[in-house]
């Protein structure tokens, strides 16, 4: 790989940017380029015009469906192996409640690889000096931090706050979003109440279905680092398919 | 390969040159997915993974190969190498590893 690609490779995973890596694995042509989303070239190249555009339109399909995979591209009777290597976006945790259970989520949250945001209005709270790890730190209402979030189908939440003024805004945008994962913190007291208030917001039982309330596996533990495990436990198992 | 780059950059200012091993084919039981992805310095060194350990100190044997010769490889593991014995994949997987330079 030259220096070219690698730093610009850097600079979008650092943007959080969708890109891939064609590289010619064998073959009579060598080379390797970095395309953005859309297949277009943004480093390296092949010497052959053919097969760069041959790759360009090869990688659409990878990069719609944000997988990797190998291809054999033929170029007058010579063949190519080439290695599409995709790099989506990185999962994205949304913790509402900038309490002490967020601060060992975010840790284990960026030790996994996911890009970590915190959102609590409450000042006393959500302070950068406790949150130092967190990707983003918002102190805002959520209805306000979440409008400038973009939530995909990747993003997992984390409501941690127990106070329905704040919890309650932020799990009405999650359900209305594709959300993979919504948890909820609280007993059984304080989750019927917001059941209640979201049945007469008028949201279904299949979306209230949606949250995992109490969050977390249930591993037993009781301590914050505890908590945080059972929760991002629960959110790798969901990431992956396991109910 | 985001985890890998604070090492390699690392490396880099250190003035050692570094290779890059990737998984671009996966049969069986392969313990890591398509793209899994080790990172080797001169001094042969390494971060990131392309096995459950069962290949890693063939690869980098090979990756101080390909920073000499500055020219990349592209090889197979798996239980019916010849190699079988010193670098077989205990799992019964079968891989096939590109190791290439950055210059």
């Amino acid at each position: 790989m030259e220096q070219a690609i690698l730093d610009k490779l850097e600079e979008k995973l650092a943007a959080h940017e969708t890109v891939a890596v064609a590289t010619v694995l064998r073959g009579p042509i060598a080379g390797q380029v970095l395309l953005d989303a859309t297949g277009r070239i943004l480093a390296g190249g092949f010497e052959s015009e053919q097969l760069t555009a041959a790759v360009a339109v090869s990688s659409k399909s990878y990069l719609a469906d944000l997988r990797s995979g190998r291809e054999e591209i033929r170029i007058d009777d010579q063949t190519s192996d080439l290695f599409f290597e995709v790099y989506p976006p990185p999962p994205q945790i949304i913790v509402i409640g900038a309490v002490h259970v967020a601060i060992h989520l975010i840790a284990f949250g960026k030790r996994l690889g996911y890009r970590t945001v915190v959102i609590d209005p409450r000042t006393a709270f959500a302070t950068v000096e406790r949150f130092a790890e967190a990707d983003e730190l918002l102190i805002e209402w959520p209805t306000e931090a979440l409008a400038k979030l973009v939530i995909t189908d990747n993003t997992y939440f984390a409501m941690l706050t127990h106070d329905l003024k704040i919890d309650l805004p932020a799990i009405e945008i999650a359900l209305r979003s594709p959300a993979r994962y919504i948890g909820t913190l609280g007993s059984k007291k304080t989750h019927s109440k917001r059941v209640a208030a979201l049945r007469e917001g008028r949201f279904s039982e299949p979306d209230i279905a949606r949250i995992h309330n109490p969050i977390g596996l249930d591993l037993g533990g009781r301590r914050a680092e505890e908590i945080a495990l059972a929760i991002i436990a629960e959110i790798v198992a969901v990431r992956h398919g396991r109910p | 390969m985001r985890d890998l780059l604070p090492e390699i950059r690392t490396w880099q200012h250190q003035g050692k040159t570094v290779a890059l091993a990737t998984v671009v084919k996966a049969w069986g039981s392969s313990p890591r997915p398509l793209g899994a992805k080790m990172a080797i310095s001169s001094e042969g060194e390494m971060a990131g993974s392309v096995s459950g350990g069962c290949v890693e100190g063939a690869v980098v044997e090979e990756a101080l190969a390909v920073l000499s010769s500055g020219r990349a490889k592209l090889i197979e593991y798996g239980v019916s190498d010849d190699l079988a014995w010193t670098v077989g994949l205990s799992c019964g997987g079968k891989l096939e590893i590109f190791i290439e330079p950055l210059s």
